[in-house]
C-alpha cells in the first residue's frame, strides 16, 4: 500500500521504494526502518497516513 | 539607495517593496521587504538575494559598502522566488567562489531557476570559514519549504532564519525597537497564520532543538519585515504560543450571502455565542479576504460557517475560503454550518463534509432555512451559537 506524507505531501509507493536513502524497490511501508524519513520534508514515518 | 548596518560586520542589502498588495493570495495591506545581508568578512559573504525585479536595488545597497565583486560567498537559505529570484542575476554579476544552499534547496533552485552555476549542499551541523568568522547552519525543513534552512554567524551571534519569524511589514525602520508592536502585531500573527501555520508541530520541535543546540542568538534576521535585535526572544515566544494552538474564548463565523438571508442567519449564531461569553468575528466573504479569516482563525476555537447555495453548490467565495482554511490545517476547532437556500438544501448539508475534511468537530446540527429565514430559524441559529459557546466553555476548564 502506498502511503502518504501529511506534512508535504511526498507518497511513498513500495514499487519504487525510495532511491535516496537506498531502499529497494518492493519495499513495503511496514518494513521501512524506523529511522526512515520522508525524503522531501524529513518528518518521521509517524507522520504518515496509508493512501485511500 | 543605502545599505542599513546591524552590526559593525553585518548589513541589511535588501528591498522594500511598499507597493505589494497580494502575495500568491495573500493580502499585504502593508507591502513587504525581501531582506537580504551582506556579511563583511574576510570572505565578504551574501546571505539570500530578493525578488528578481529588486535585483538593482539590493545591488546598489551593496555598493554602498562594498565593491559587489569583493563577494566571496553566497549563502541561500530559501529558494522561493521572492528570495532566489535575483540570484543567477548577482552570481554572474558577481562571481562568487561557492553558492551554498541545503540539499532540498540544490534540487528546488534548480527546479525554479535552471541555474547554470554550481551550489555546494550543507547540512545541519556543517560550518564554513567566511574569514574571522564562521557560518554554520541548521536545516529547517518546511519552515516553511523543504529547502529552508537557518544560518548562524557564530561570533557575531546573528541567526539568518529565512521566512520564519519575519512578517509581510514595509518599513523603513528596520529594526524592532523602531516599530510599534500595536503596528506590527497583528501583520506577525497573519504571516504565521498564513505561511506557518500547517507546520505548527514542526516549529515546536524545531524552537525545542534550536534550544537544546544551545543558540542563543543576540539578534534574529528574517527574509522578510524588521530584524530583531532588542527582544528576540519576543517572536520566539510568539512562535511558541502560535504553534500551541491552545484553547481560547473565540470564535470566527465566516460566511457569505446573495439577498441577505445567510447574513441574517450569521448574525444570529454570533450574536449567540456573544451572549455565550465568546468574542466573535463575524466575516462576510464580501468584505474580508480569505488571508484575513485565517489570522482571526489562530487564536480561535471555533469556526461556524455559512453559505447560500448557487446553482446547486455552495456558494463560490466560501469554496474559496474553505479550501484556504482546510490546507492551513487549524487545529483544536469546534464548530457548525448554517445557509439558505431556495429550492436545494443539499449544498448547505454538504458544508458538513467540509468541516469534517477541516477536521473541525462538529458540535451543533446544520441550520436550513428555505429563502429567508424566520423566526423559529434565527431562533435555532442564535442557540448555535450559544452551544458553541458552550463547547469551548467545556474546552477551556
Amino acid at each position: 500500500m502506498k502511503y502518504i506524507c501529511e506534512i508535504c505531501g511526498y507518497t511513498y509507493d513500495p514499487a519504487e521504494g525510495d532511491a535516496t536513502k537506498d531502499i529497494a524497490a518492493g519495499t513495503k511501508f511496514e518494513d521501512l526502518p524506523a529511522d526512515w524519513v520522508c525524503p522531501v520534508c524529513g518528518v518521521g514515518k509517524d507522520q504518515f497516513k496509508p493512501a485511500e | 539607495m543605502k545599505a542599513v548596518k546591524i552590526t559593525d560586520k553585518v548589513y541589511w542589502v535588501g528591498a522594500i517593496d511598499w507597493n505589494i498588495r497580494d502575495f500568491h493570495g495573500y493580502s499585504t495591506k502593508q507591502g513587504t521587504t525581501y531582506n537580504a545581508f551582506l556579511i563583511l568578512s574576510e570572505k565578504p559573504t551574501l546571505i539570500d538575494t530578493v525578488k528578481k525585479e529588486f535585483y538593482p536595488e539590493m545591488m546598489a545597497r551593496i555598493q554602498s559598502v562594498i565593491d559587489p565583486k569583493k563577494i566571496k560567498i553566497i549563502i541561500s537559505n530559501h529558494s522561493e522566488m521572492d528570495h532566489s529570484g535575483a540570484l543567477p542575476e548577482t552570481v554572474a554579476a558577481i562571481q562568487p567562489e561557492e553558492v551554498y544552499c541545503s540539499d532540498m534547496g540544490h534540487i528546488d533552485l534548480t527546479e525554479q531557476l535552471y541555474p547554470n552555476f554550481d551550489m555546494k549542499v550543507v547540512k545541519t551541523g556543517d560550518r564554513i570559514d567566511v574569514g574571522g568568522d564562521t557560518v554554520s547552519f541548521v536545516e529547517a525543513r518546511m519552515l516553511h519549504w523543504p529547502d529552508s534552512m537557518f544560518s548562524y554567524l557564530e561570533k557575531e551571534n546573528i541567526l539568518f532564519t529565512n521566512d520564519v519569524f519575519g512578517m509581510h511589514y514595509a518599513t523603513g525602520k528596520l529594526f524592532d525597537d523602531e516599530n510599534n508592536e500595536i503596528d506590527w502585531l497583528y501583520e506577525a500573527e497573519k504571516y504565521y497564520a498564513n505561511i506557518v501555520l500547517p507546520y505548527s508541530d514542526i516549529v515546536l520541535r524545531f524552537l525545542d532543538s534550536v534550544k537544546k543546540m544551545g543558540l542563543s542568538p543576540k539578534i534574529i534576521a528574517p527574509d522578510h519585515g524588521f530584524i530583531w535585535r532588542k527582544d528576540p526572544a519576543k517572536i520566539i515566544d510568539l512562535y511558541a504560543k502560535w504553534a500551541a494552538q491552545a484553547p481560547n474564548n473565540k470564535a470566527v463565523v465566516v460566511y457569505d450571502t446573495m439577498w441577505g438571508s445567510t447574513q441574517k442567519m450569521a448574525e444570529y449564531v454570533a450574536d449567540g455565542l456573544r451572549e455565550g461569553g465568546t468574542e466573535v468575528k463575524l466575516m462576510s466573504m464580501h468584505s474580508c479576504h480569505r488571508s484575513d479569516v485565517v489570522t482571526e482563525l489562530l487564536d480561535s476555537s471555533a469556526l461556524v460557517i455559512g453559505s447560500p447555495v448557487l446553482n446547486s453548490e455552495i456558494f463560490p467565495a466560501m469554496a474559496d475560503v474553505l479550501c484556504y482554511l482546510k490546507g492551513l490545517k487549524k487545529k483544536n476547532l469546534v464548530g457548525a454550518a448554517f445557509g439558505s437556500y431556495g429550492w436545494n438544501p443539499a449544498p448547505i448539508k454538504s458544508l458538513e463534509e467540509k468541516l469534517k475534511a477541516m477536521k473541525v468537530e462538529q458540535v451543533a446540527p446544520t441550520v436550513t432555512s428555505k429563502f429567508v429565514p424566520n423566526a423559529d430559524t434565527l431562533e435555532a441559529c442564535r442557540q448555535m451559537g450559544l452551544t458553541i459557546s458552550q463547547k469551548i466553555a467545556e474546552k477551556l476548564k
